[in-house]
C-alpha cells in the first residue's frame, strides 16, 4: 500500500497538446480515488503516467517516498485494469493470472496458492481452465481484476473497467470492485466519465476537465459545495439547472421575473456592480412547486413542456424566461405538459457563479 | 428486397434472397474451380500416357476406350539416379528459407509495431520499398558476392538468397497483423513484468500464429517451386546440391525430347506441397482474413 503523489506534473503531446496541465494531487494510502471527466480531459492520460505508460513532461510523480518519474512499469508495484479487459487471448483464466507472478520468479506453489485466491474471491474457480474467449464479458473482467489482485501490488490503476458491460452488470461488478477495496485496503486509482460511478465508489473524487484539475473532494462534498460551474453540471443527475440573472438595484432579475432572495445569495447579488450577468444553479431534486407563503425560497413561474414519468418521481421540463428547466417532483401532483406553476428553490440550495470566471460565488 | 421466391415455399422472402445469393455464389466458385482445375488434370491424366499419345491426341481422349495407360513416365522419372536426392537436396533448401526469413521477419515486424525507435517509419518504408526489386536485378551481383565469400553453390548460399528476397513481404505481412494486436495485452505486459523479448516470445508470436503460417506456406511453395534461384547459385556451381525443381528441368533435352515425363516430374514434385498446403489450410484461410478482419 502506498499513496500516489503528483507535483505540478505536466503531460504534453506533440502538437502542443497539453493533456494533464500542472496537476496536483495526492491519493492516501489505502484510498479509493476516482477521476472523474468528459473525455479527452486528461484523467486517463494521468492515469498512464501512474502506470509509467506515458512519461511525464514535468514535474514529480511519486508513489510512496519514491520518484517515479524514470521508474519503468514494472518496476513500480502497480497493476492495472484496462477497459478493454487486455487478457492475453491464448492463455487460460489460470495462466492469465499467473503471468505476472511467473515472471517475478515466484515459486508454483505460491502462484498456485494466491491464483485460486483470487479466483475464489471473483467466483472464477470453475473457469480455470478457460480461455479469455469462452468467457462472457462480466467474466472477463473478473479475470482482468484477478490479474490485478494476485500481484499484491501497491496501488491498483483501473481505467474504466466497467464501460464495456452492460448496466446490470457495471451495478454488480461496481459493489464487487468496491467489496475488494474494503477487504484488500490497496490504495487505488479509478477512471471513469461516468458521475454515478464516481459517486458511488470513490472515497473522494478528482473532477478534471481539459487537462486541469478543477476540484477534489468526497462525494458529498463536491455535489453540496462545487467550486465552478462545470463541477456543478458534472456532478449530480439529472444535471443541474444553470439560469442567467441579472443585478439591477440589489434586485435579481431572470428576464422580466424579480427574484426575491435572502440571505447569502442575496448577499452576494447585493454586492455586484449593477447590471451585472450572475449565474443561478439549482438542482431539479431541490426544485418543489411553491405553495404561495414560503419567504425562504426562491420563486419563479414556469410553464410545464414534457412530464416524464418514472414511477415514483416525475421529470418536469419546463420554460422559464427563456430557462430550459428540468425538476424532479415527486409523482403525485399529477402536472401536465402545457401547465403554468411556479417552482420554488429553498434558498439554502441556491448556488451563485461568476459566469465569466465560472468560479462559484455561493455554494 | 422483394418476396419473389416461388421455389423456396418454406423460406421467408429474405431467406430466399440469401439462398439465391449463396446458389449464385457457389454456382460461380464451382466454374471458376473447374476452370482453374482443368489444366492440371489434364496433365495428371497425360502423365499416365505412352510419349505417342500424349503427344498425339488431347488429353481428354485418354478418358474414352481404348485406355491406354502406363506408369512408364513416372518409372523413369522415379528411376533417375538422383532424384531422391534432388528431393532431399529440396528439402533442406526448403525448410530452413522458410523458417529463417519467418524467424528474421517476426522479430522485425514486433519492433516496427511496437518498439519505439528512431527512424521507425522510414526504415519500414525502406524494407517495403524493396518488394519492388526485380529478383532477376539482384542475380549477378549477388553471385558474385557469394563467390568472393566462397559460398557459391552451397546450401547456405540459397538460403540467405531467399531469405532476402521474402523478407520484405514477410516482414510487410507480419508487421500489419502485429500492429493490429491489442496495445492494452502488450502494456499489460509489461506492468505485470515482461520485458520486450517475453512479450515477443511469450505474446506476440503466439497471438501470430495464424499470419505467421499463412507466410509459412507462402514462402515454403515459393522456395519449394522456384527454379531460378537454384538454378543460379547451386547449379554452375555444385550439382550435387540440385533441388528437384532443375533436375526436372533437365529432363528435357536442348532438342526437346523428354517432355513427355515432365507430367509425371510435376506431380511426384507437387506431393509436398499439397501435403504442406492442407495441413495448415485452416491457417492458410485463417491468415488471410486474419490481418483485416478484427477477432
Amino acid at each position: 500500500m502506498a499513496t500516489v503523489t503528483f507535483d505540478h506534473v505536466y503531460k504534453r503531446f506533440p502538437g502542443d497538446v497539453v493533456a494533464v496541465n500542472d496537476l496536483n494531487l495526492q491519493v492516501a494510502d489505502g484510498e479509493f480515488l476516482v477521476l472523474v471527466g468528459p473525455s479527452g480531459c486528461g484523467k486517463t492520460t494521468a492515469l498512464r503516467c501512474v502506470a509509467g505508460l506515458e512519461t511525464i513532461s514535468d514535474g514529480e510523480l511519486s508513489i510512496g517516498d519514491q520518484v517515479v518519474n524514470d521508474v519503468a512499469p514494472k518496476d513500480r508495484d502497480i497493476a492495472m485494469v484496462f477497459q478493454s479487459y487486455a487478457l492475453y487471448p491464448h492463455m487460460s483464466v489460470y495462466d492469465n493470472m499467473a503471468f505476472g507472478l511467473k515472471l517475478r520468479k515466484m515459486s508454483k506453489t505460491d502462484i498456485d496458492a494466491r491464483v485460486r485466491e483470487a479466483a475464489g474471491i471473483l467466483g472464477l474457480d470453475r473457469y480455470l481452465d478457460r480461455k479469455p474467449k469462452a468467457l462472457s464479458g462480466g467474466q472477463r473482467q473478473r479475470v482482468a481484476l484477478g490479474r490485478a489482485i494476485v500481484r499484491e501490488p501497491k496501488v491498483f490503476l483501473m481505467d474504466e473497467p466497467l464501460s464495456n458491460l452492460d448496466a446490470k452488470l457495471r451495478v454488480q461488478t461496481r459493489a464487487e470492485i468496491a467489496r475488494i477495496h474494503r477487504r484488500l485496503g490497496t490504495t487505488i486509482v479509478y477512471v471513469t466519465h461516468d458521475q454515478v460511478e464516481a459517486m458511488t465508489m470513490g472515497d473522494r473524487i478528482a473532477v478534471m476537465k481539459d487537462g486541469l484539475l478543477q476540484q477534489i473532494g468526497t462525494p458529498e462534498e463536491l455535489y453540496t459545495h462545487p467550486a465552478n460551474l462545470f463541477v456543478a453540471g458534472f456532478i449530480g443527475s439529472p444535471a443541474m439547472n444553470f439560469v442567467t440573472v441579472t443585478t439591477a438595484g440589489g434586485e435579481l432579475m431572470m428576464g422580466e421575473t424579480k427574484l426575491s432572495l435572502g440571505g447569502e445569495p442575496a448577499r452576494v447579488a447585493a454586492a455586484q456592480t449593477p447590471g451585472k450577468n450572475l449565474t443561478i444553479g439549482f438542482r431539479p431534486e431541490h426544485l418543489v412547486l411553491a405553495n404561495g407563503s414560503d419567504g425562504q425560497a426562491m420563486r419563479f413561474p414556469a410553464v410545464v413542456d414534457v412530464v416524464e414519468y418514472l414511477g415514483n418521481e416525475e421529470l418536469i421540463h419546463a420554460r422559464a424566461e427563456g430557462n430550459d428547466i428540468v425538476a424532479l417532483l415527486p409523482s403525485d401532483r399529477k402536472v401536465k405538459a402545457g401547465d403554468n406553476v411556479e417552482l420554488a428553490v429553498p434558498l439554502d440550495r441556491l448556488f451563485v457563479f461568476d459566469p465569466e470566471t465560472e468560479k462559484a460565488l455561493v455554494s | 428486397m422483394t418476396a419473389t421466391s416461388p421455389g423456396l415455399d418454406q423460406a421467408g422472402p429474405e431467406q430466399g434472397w440469401f439462398a439465391r445469393q449463396h446458389i449464385g455464389l457457389h454456382t460461380a466458385l464451382i466454374v471458376l474451380m473447374v476452370i482453374w482445375a482443368i489444366p492440371t488434370f489434364g496433365l495428371f491424366v497425360n502423365s499416365f500416357r505412352p510419349a505417342t499419345e500424349a503427344f498425339g491426341t488431347g488429353w481428354w481422349s485418354a478418358l474414352f476406350p481404348p485406355y491406354n495407360f502406363t506408369f512408364e513416365n513416372y518409372a523413369h522419372v522415379l528411376g533417375q539416379s538422383n532424384i531422391g536426392t534432388n528431393f532431399l537436396n529440396s528439402l533442406f533448401i526448403s525448410i530452413p528459407a522458410t523458417v529463417i526469413p519467418i524467424f528474421v521477419a517476426a522479430f522485425a515486424a514486433y519492433a516496427f509495431s511496437w518498439m519505439e525507435f528512431p527512424g521507425r517509419n522510414i526504415l519500414f518504408v525502406v524494407v517495403v520499398g524493396l518488394l519492388v526489386v526485380p529478383l532477376q536485378a539482384t542475380l549477378i551481383p549477388v553471385l558474385s558476392l557469394f563467390a568472393s565469400w566462397g559460398i557459391a553453390g552451397t546450401f547456405l548460399a540459397v538460403w540467405l538468397a531467399h531469405t532476402a528476397y521474402g523478407l520484405p513481404f514477410a516482414i510487410y505481412l507480419l508487421r500489419n497483423f502485429m500492429g493490429s494486436l491489442p496495445r492494452e495485452v502488450f502494456e499489460s505486459a509489461a506492468i505485470d513484468g515482461a520485458s520486450s523479448v517475453t512479450s515477443f516470445f511469450r505474446l506476440a508470436l503466439p497471438m501470430s500464429v495464424p499470419a505467421i503460417a499463412a507466410l509459412a506456406i507462402f514462402q515454403f511453395l515459393f522456395v519449394w517451386n522456384d527454379l531460378l534461384v537454384a538454378l543460379i547459385y547451386i547449379s554452375i556451381v555444385n550439382p550435387d546440391n540440385l533441388p528437384l525443381t532443375v533436375s526436372i528441368a533437365g529432363l528435357v533435352t536442348s532438342q526437346g525430347a523428354g517432355t513427355e515425363f515432365l507430367g509425371a516430374a510435376a506431380f511426384i514434385s507437387m506431393a509436398l506441397p499439397l501435403i504442406v498446403f492442407f495441413g495448415l489450410q485452416r491457417f492458410f484461410v485463417r491468415g488471410i482474413v486474419g490481418g483485416s478482419v478484427k477477432g
